[in-house]
């Protein structure tokens, strides 16, 4: 074994903050997705607010080894926070994403103090829970959410006072793409602090944690809010792009879904919720149009085999074709 | 007198019917070797949970520098300088020993709770960490998953990571358990090296350990302590050498 210097230390755990080739591919891609798919700007902004959703999941379950079966009650509170304000008479978008995530990181941080202090089933419960109770205040406030038919009156103003949101979805899909970008580099930047490594830390032993003088009840408050606000924020992102905030935003389903978006992507991976949401979402589009009634059993087939097919999601399957194709450069 | 480094008074725990710790008052001195020693059974490891927080005494009372510390979580037991190893090595399987010794430092230099900080740019804590691999003897081994670390080794992360808390009182659970002969060497020099201002309390099975390490050793059985003394008073007491080495002193 050959020796290991504080260089080559300080140098390892910088190349764990680099970033991956995947991650590089997938932003340039998506930018590119703009000019290669000009007829899907709506679908493909669709794909972008849903890994951010599915990446604001894998926070908590990925990182922190935390699950969550409410997601989507802060994903929905963040929609109707930003729909309602621009409903209302502001609908000035950057600001109301801001409050959408404002509004569901509140509520994140008020469940996080019983959160953080159960574990396994408990948890699932809880968050089941907070996302059921949601659902049936919103169902059962037609006057302040518009009940079943939505909430609808949405009018966005200029974002940033200059780019109209059309009817092609050019404004909404870039930004949609400038907001997760964003919260992805700062999504970046917490699993790769200190407060990053102790929720991977939780994840890998979590009774050992406290020995350590870490409190892993505050660990899991500061993650749950900030998964919350960044769901909030993704919500409040889909209500200003379709102007419509509909109450399944807030449904077990939708949180189903980003599970679902994460298993595929590749779960602790930051970057596999955008993959994930990326073949989820292509996949319903395709197959809901070749098959109106079946459609559903076509995309579970389609998921199972992709999960039998590729360990550790997307991102696994790619970074073994990665390394495969440098062994066989290296070779030659 | 002045305050023990860590004392018990009158600790007892009872699951259900069972009297695991009966009425245990402990000191221990500052700076002091400590052994804890006793049959299986005896409520060695029930009794390091309690000091440590891990379980919550039925009643007495633990004080950490003469200060009441039975009502504080583990953490907070921690960063008031408690460290403790494990019987069975407790650790982060796919972290390396670096990034599981730099989350202690973290902690300790109060670089927690700021999510947008970047750990790489805080080359004092790997730097501090990377020191600490290298006081055990782990450097070598530091930058590889813990996971693929032999048994042995694994032992100097336990003691590492106690370490970085820097700890006033260090609880040694059998240091040497399950560590093959052939590394057992590392993790005796390791642990003879720890610094003299940390109070070392030990459970050890191992004698030839005990009595070249001790400078006090309390003897528990049932629960109770049976008697506490230098390694030669230990080695001389009939009833010791009756209940715990089953010899009936000849």
């Amino acid at each position: 074994m050959s020796d290991v210097t504080l260089d080559l230390a300080r140098m390892m755990v910088a190349r764990r903050a680099r970033w991956t080739t995947i991650e590089i591919i997938f932003w340039v891609a998506a930018a590119a997705s703009y000019f290669l798919f000009p007829t899907k700007l709506v679908l493909l902004t669709q794909i972008l607010i849903g890994g951010l959703f599915a990446m604001s999941l894998d926070l908590l379950l990925g990182y922190g080894g935390i699950p969550s079966f409410g997601h989507a009650a802060f994903f929905g509170l963040g929609a109707y926070a930003a729909g309602l304000l621009a409903a209302h008479g502001w609908g000035e978008p950057v600001s109301g994403v801001f409050a959408g995530g404002a509004a569901a990181g509140s509520l994140g941080f008020a469940f996080s103090a019983v959160i953080a202090r159960v574990r396994g089933a408990a948890v699932l419960m809880v968050t089941l829970c907070i996302g059921l109770l949601l659902f049936e205040a919103a169902s059962r406030m037609p006057w302040l959410t518009g009940g079943d038919t939505g909430l609808q009156g949405i009018e966005m103003w200029p974002l940033l006072g200059l780019f109209e949101f059309d009817l092609f979805g050019r404004t909404g899909f870039w930004y949609a793409y400038a907001t997760a970008f964003l919260l992805y580099l700062a999504a970046r930047r917490y699993v790769h602090s200190p407060e990053g490594l102790a929720l991977k830390g939780m994840r890998e032993n979590h009774d050992r944690v406290p020995m350590l003088g870490v409190s892993t009840v505050r660990r899991k408050m500061i993650a749950f809010t900030i998964s919350a606000t960044i769901a909030g924020m993704a919500g409040a992102l889909l209500a200003q792009t379709t102007q419509i905030v509909a109450l399944e935003t807030l449904s077990f389903e939708r949180s189903v879904a980003a599970l679902v978006m994460l298993i595929v992507g590749g779960i602790g991976t930051l970057i596999g919720g955008f993959l994930g949401a990326a073949t989820f979402i292509w996949l319903r589009d395709v197959l809901s149009a070749l098959h109106p009634v079946y459609w559903m059993f076509w995309l579970g087939l389609a998921l199972i085999a992709l999960v039998l097919m590729a360990r550790g999601g997307l991102v696994g399957a790619l970074s073994r074709l990665t390394a495969r194709l440098a062994r066989v450069r290296t070779m030659r | 007198m002045t305050a023990a480094a860590l004392e018990t008074r009158m600790l007892c725990k009872q699951f259900g019917a069972l009297q695991v710790t009966n009425g245990v008052s402990l000191r221990l001195k500052a700076g002091g070797r400590q052994a804890l020693i006793g049959p299986n059974g005896a409520g060695k490891s029930t009794l390091i949970n309690l000091l440590t927080g891990v379980l919550a005494p039925s009643s007495g009372s633990i004080l950490l520098e003469g200060a009441p510390i039975d009502r504080l979580t583990t953490d907070q037991r921690v960063t008031r300088g408690l460290g403790r190893t494990f019987q069975v090595n407790a650790l982060f399987p796919y972290l390396t020993p670096l990034e599981s010794i730099m989350l202690a430092v973290a902690r300790r230099n109060g670089r927690l709770g700021k999510p947008l900080l970047a750990l790489h740019r805080q080359s004092d804590t790997t730097d501090e960490a990377f020191a600490l691999a290298r006081s055990v003897g782990l450097e070598r081994d530091c930058l590889r998953p813990t996971a693929e670390l032999p048994y042995g080794r694994q032992r100097l992360l336990e003691i590492a990571l106690a370490l970085a808390g820097q700890p006033r009182v260090l609880l040694l659970d059998e240091p040497a358990a399950g560590v093959p002969a052939g590394e057992s060497f590392e993790l005796m020099q390791a642990i003879e090296a720890l610094p003299r201002d940390v109070a070392i309390l030990f459970i050890e099975h191992d004698m030839d350990l005990v009595f070249r390490f001790a400078e006090t050793i309390t003897v528990l059985v049932a629960g109770t302590v049976l008697c506490e003394g230098t390694p030669g008073e230990i080695a001389r007491d009939p009833e010791v050498r009756r209940v715990y080495l089953g010899n009936d002193g000849d």
